[in-house]
């Protein structure tokens, strides 16, 4: 099940660069919430801080509180254990390419000493087919490499890939931007069903994608959250001006 | 103009092609020519025989060889790998890494008579406590002496295979919460892994025809000696020794070397490469 994410003043910098400034939010558990906003406008620094992969750039650095359930991610527990808690799938599939699709699928919890082979299979099963993909696969399992799938079908890899180490939450980082109309919306009717399971949240570019899966919506611009509410609200009645001018197209 | 300036970048390429593939037929049909008549079923078998006597084999040299490159192996290979990975993973832009790219890099113009001196000084020539191989010409400096050799080839080669790996796919990795140092060894070496083994195989065919070192170190042998710590035969040093003899039969016999040393090295690197390229999956880049 998934659980609720709590960010209270979070701060985050590349090297000099403020790039999120005193970002407070609630985002649900068990409902998608979407993330939107132009280029630059640290959408993409504000999911890497939930799972702590934006520490990973050396110049990087965040201060403030995030709690996922009852854990204060940045006082309670390393790195790894968090990002095993919480499951990310990135802007271009990015499959192992030395790794057969049942291997990509198994990584996670192979590299981290799990072993048992006959649950391991069952866990590599339940992941393809919570990311639609495990009819398209299912004879070259092990055959086949991860990187010989379509770009859409690598995108789903990487998605069973997360939900195999069994995450709470899932992060997406503009997960169909580099996908054709029919992956893309593949992908949508997967965070649809997925959502019951996990609490999502997704950074997109695209508003209908916004409007389409999320329960609530945020809307960035330059480093801060301007408007935080349902998705309904903020694309029929924005509170604020400028969330207005950005869904209408004037800018952005 | 287009068809003209294609047809005129075709027909360079295709030359250099040429320029680059015609001296390796040549010295190859060369080998062939005067090594093959020589070679007969007591070149594998037989050890060297006295001057004066006809006939005689390379046994002893081509075990020799095989032992040299496999202490070599043992020593480059690790170590160059090791502080290749340590180059592209840890340390980075650091102040250690450059200092071992710099050495690495001249370590690899030191030329390979130097390499050897330096072996003879550090350890041939003195005694060491409690290494048997020191003090006396040997086996495993020979090895000792060809490994240091592979190291900044296989080091360098292997710092560049990891930096070619693409950042998403090390993301991809802690992403899933895998500890750093697990992520490096079983993603990011083992997807660049084609290339690392090619830099080995480019440092192990490099130092398999090396004789100036083996000079001061292995000495060369003219009895089967499997002994480590005593002087060992090598091709190349028989191959040095018989081709500047005064006697027409090691003449032919230093040709009939050349070719099997290069026909082992041809075969030992398709071996690599073919044991290494089974269990590469369907449509793996």
């Amino acid at each position: 099940m998934g659980v609720g994410i709590e960010v209270v003043n979070l701060n985050a910098w590349y090297g000099s660069n403020h790039t999120l400034q005193d970002i407070n939010l609630n985002i649900p558990a068990n409902h998608a919430t979407a993330l939107i906003g132009p280029s630059g406008c640290g959408k993409s620094t504000f999911v890497r801080c939930i799972n702590r992969m934006h520490e990973t750039n050396p110049i990087a650095r965040a201060t403030g509180t995030v709690r996922i359930g009852e854990i204060d991610i940045y006082k309670d527990a390393k790195p790894v254990e968090i990002r095993r808690r919480v499951g990310m799938v990135f802007q271009r599939p990015n499959p192992f390419p030395t790794m057969s699709i049942y291997d990509n699928v198994a990584a996670g919890l192979k590299l981290n000493g799990y072993t048992n082979r006959r649950s391991l299979d069952e866990i590599v099963e339940r992941s393809l087919k919570n990311s639609a993909l495990w009819d398209e696969v299912k004879d070259d399992l092990k055959k086949k490499s991860g990187a010989s799938l379509s770009g859409g079908q690598q995108q789903r890899l990487c998605i069973a890939r997360a939900l195999a180490v069994d995450p709470e939450v899932l992060l997406m980082d503009e997960p169909a931007s580099a996908l054709d109309p029919v992956s893309t919306s593949k992908i949508e009717d997967l965070i649809f069903q997925l959502k019951s399971q996990y609490t999502i949240v997704i950074v997109t570019h695209n508003m209908q994608q916004a409007a389409r899966v999320a329960e609530k919506t945020g809307f960035f611009l330059n480093g801060r959250m301007v408007e935080f509410d349902s998705t309904h609200k903020i694309f029929t009645n924005p509170s604020d001006k400028r969330t207005e001018d950005y869904i209408t197209g004037r800018f952005g | 103009m287009r068809t003209v300036a294609d047809h005129t970048v075709t027909t360079l390429a295709i030359l250099a092609t040429v320029i680059v593939v015609a001296p390796l037929i040549a010295i190859f049909i060369y080998l062939l020519y005067m090594g093959a008549s020589s070679l007969n079923l007591d070149f594998f078998i037989k050890v060297p025989k006295p001057v004066g006597e006809a006939g005689g084999g390379m046994a002893n040299a081509i075990l020799g060889s095989g032992i040299l490159l496999a202490i070599a192996s043992i020593i480059g290979v690790p170590i160059g790998i090791g502080a290749g990975i340590f180059l592209a993973e840890f340390g980075r832009g650091g102040k250690l890494a450059q200092a071992i790219r710099f050495t690495a890099d001249v370590l690899n113009g030191v030329p390979s008579i130097v390499m050897g001196l330096a072996a003879y000084a550090l350890i041939v020539a003195p005694k060491i406590p409690f290494l048997p191989f020191t003090g006396h010409f040997s086996a495993v400096s020979g090895g000792i002496a060809l490994g240091f050799m592979m190291i900044p080839t296989v080091c360098r080669t292997t710092e560049e295979m990891l930096l070619m790996v693409p950042h998403a796919i090390r993301e991809a990795a802690l992403g899933l919460g895998v500890p750093n140092w697990r992520s490096v060894l079983s993603i990011t070496v083992k997807t660049a892994s084609p290339g690392i083994i090619t830099g080995c195989m480019l440092a192990f065919a490099r130092v398999a025809g090396e004789t100036a070192p083996l000079v001061f170190t292995a000495l060369g042998n003219n009895f089967w000696s499997t002994n480590l710590n005593q002087p060992i035969a090598a091709l190349p040093l028989q191959i040095y020794v018989y081709a500047l003899s005064p006697y027409d039969d090691w003449h032919r016999l230093a040709w009939a070397g050349s070719l099997v040393l290069i026909v082992l090295i041809v075969l030992a690197v398709s071996l690599v490469r073919f044991v290494t390229s089974r269990g590469v999956l369907k449509g793996a880049s």
